[in-house]
């Protein structure tokens, strides 16, 4: 039976870990290699980095870094933050990314994903949409970009199933409302989203103690759950994430013994 | 434990770095080629999953897949990973009227698009992510975890070539052993110590029937 997976995420700006709550007040957190290597050394399923790097003139940085990552971290990595062009994404597969994810630029051009999707496989093409909730509703979200600075309107259950269609291979759900404030996942825009498409969906944002990234992955459905501040906090390690998770009955790959 | 020269067939067709590093980390000397001399001299060849089974089929009608041929013709370590498995049969739905090397009898398959687990939920295709495998074959461990992402299997119409089978809706051919062929459909190269251990089994033995 196919795992859920658990998912440390690095936000990483110029080559360092970073961490800040609604993407405001970053503090350093650290060498994201080294963190990628404690937390697959832990039982990670997956790395996902997060490059906030605003200019693009420090790419190599980047490039650099996944590189060093991939060379030395046998899990699957997934980078996003400002790939734009079809050459952002070729240039990340290169240096040894396994898949790319992708937020404004589907917005501003949807076909891009399908274009991306065509020329590398659905399975490296992630399209991340960061949803916020529209005040004084329940159940509808709309699709912000640009690091969360900015409302596109879309509906983000629509733009999820929009972008299914087009061919991405997995989404990256990040709810605006809950990132950074250990809340726990909107279980309701996850289980709306699961619910809408066919392809995995990754929940993000919000995860502060187990019984959230339970929530995540049970009540919310999601096939995946990310979460940085717990893991680079030192508040749970990914061991103590599966175990909890194994007790209560999920389905995730065990801890390995070294 | 003598690993000598490991050939990593390089088709052009993705980035086999990862590939490389995993047997680097092993102790092999891994070396990228497309270069049927390069790698006729190694020690071990490996092919890697890279593009689709169109693109790896032409890649593999020239000089490349005579050598390959000849390699595992010769009695040589081979492993082959996800696509660098698929390609040993003799077609795949994937690309219908291509030719794949046709080592074993047998042709891949797509996952239908409406499994359903134990519990009547429906299996998304791609099958990504980490499952495990059923094996009662020495260098495989029975129940261990390995990462996919695939979208077909293979059908070797020699079910005594099947060395794990894997649980997605039903079960299907993880992975094959004969002689000195070895190959997977899952990636070895991320699938952490167990990866590992399984590239360990390779460098190390010299025949898995």
């Amino acid at each position: 039976m196919l795992a859920k997976r658990i998912i440390p995420c690095l936000d990483v700006k110029e080559g360092r870990v970073v961490k800040g709550v609604n993407f405001v007040g970053l503090r350093d957190a650290g060498d994201p290699v080294e963190s990628a290597q404690r937390y697959s050394a832990g039982g990670a399923d997956e790395i996902t980095f997060l490059d906030i790097t605003a200019s693009h003139e420090n790419r190599r940085t980047l490039f650099e870094l996944v590189d060093r990552t991939a060379s030395t971290v046998a899990v699957p990595l997934t980078v996003g933050g400002g790939v734009r062009e079809r050459r952002d994404v070729s240039e990340l597969l290169h240096a040894g990314a396994d898949k790319v994810s992708i937020n404004s630029a589907a917005v501003a051009n949807p076909t891009f994903i399908r274009d991306m999707a065509e020329a590398y496989g659905a399975q490296a093409i992630v399209v991340a949409i960061d949803a916020k909730r529209v005040p004084g509703e329940t159940d509808r979200w709309t699709v912000y970009t640009h690091g969360g600075r900015r409302d596109t309107g879309l509906d983000a259950i629509a733009w999820a199933k929009q972008m299914a269609d087009y061919g991405a291979g997995e989404i990256l759900l990040t709810s605006m409302d809950r990132d950074g404030t250990q809340d726990g996942y909107d279980l309701l825009l996850t289980r709306a989203v699961v619910d809408a498409i066919s392809i995995p969906v990754v929940a993000s944002g919000g995860v502060g103690t187990l019984a959230h990234v339970h929530e995540g992955l049970a009540a919310g459905g999601a096939d995946a759950a990310l979460a940085a501040s717990i893991f680079h906090d030192g508040h749970y390690t990914v061991t103590e994430v599966k175990e909890y998770l194994l007790d209560q009955g999920v389905c995730v790959r065990p801890p390995e013994r070294d | 434990m003598t690993t000598g020269r490991v050939a990593i067939v390089d088709l052009g067709l993705g980035n086999l770095h990862s590939v490389a590093k995993a047997f680097e980390r092993a102790g092999a000397n891994a070396e990228l080629s497309s270069d049927p001399d390069v790698l006729l001299r190694a020690d071990r060849l490996v092919m890697p999953g890279q593009g689709a089974f169109k693109e790896c089929a032409h890649a593999l009608r020239g000089e490349i897949g005579e050598a390959v041929r000849s390699w595992i013709d010769s009695g040589r370590p081979y492993l082959g990973i996800c696509l660098g498995m698929q390609a040993l049969f003799e077609s795949s739905e994937e690309a219908p009227g291509e030719k794949g090397l046709g080592i074993f009898p047998g042709r891949v398959k797509r996952f239908a698009s409406d499994l359903r687990d134990a519990e009547g939920r429906r299996l998304k295709v791609p099958h990504i992510g980490w499952n495990q495998i059923d094996s009662t074959h020495p260098v495989f461990e029975n129940g261990e975890w390995y990462y996919f992402v695939h979208s077909y299997y293979c059908v070797p119409d020699d079910e005594s070539l099947v060395a794990a089978t894997t649980d997605y809706g039903a079960p299907f051919c993880s992975a094959i052993a004969r002689d000195n062929v070895l190959a997977c459909q899952f990636h070895p190269e991320k699938s952490q110590h167990a990866g590992a251990r399984l590239i360990g089994h390779f460098l190390g033995d010299v025949s898995w029937s």
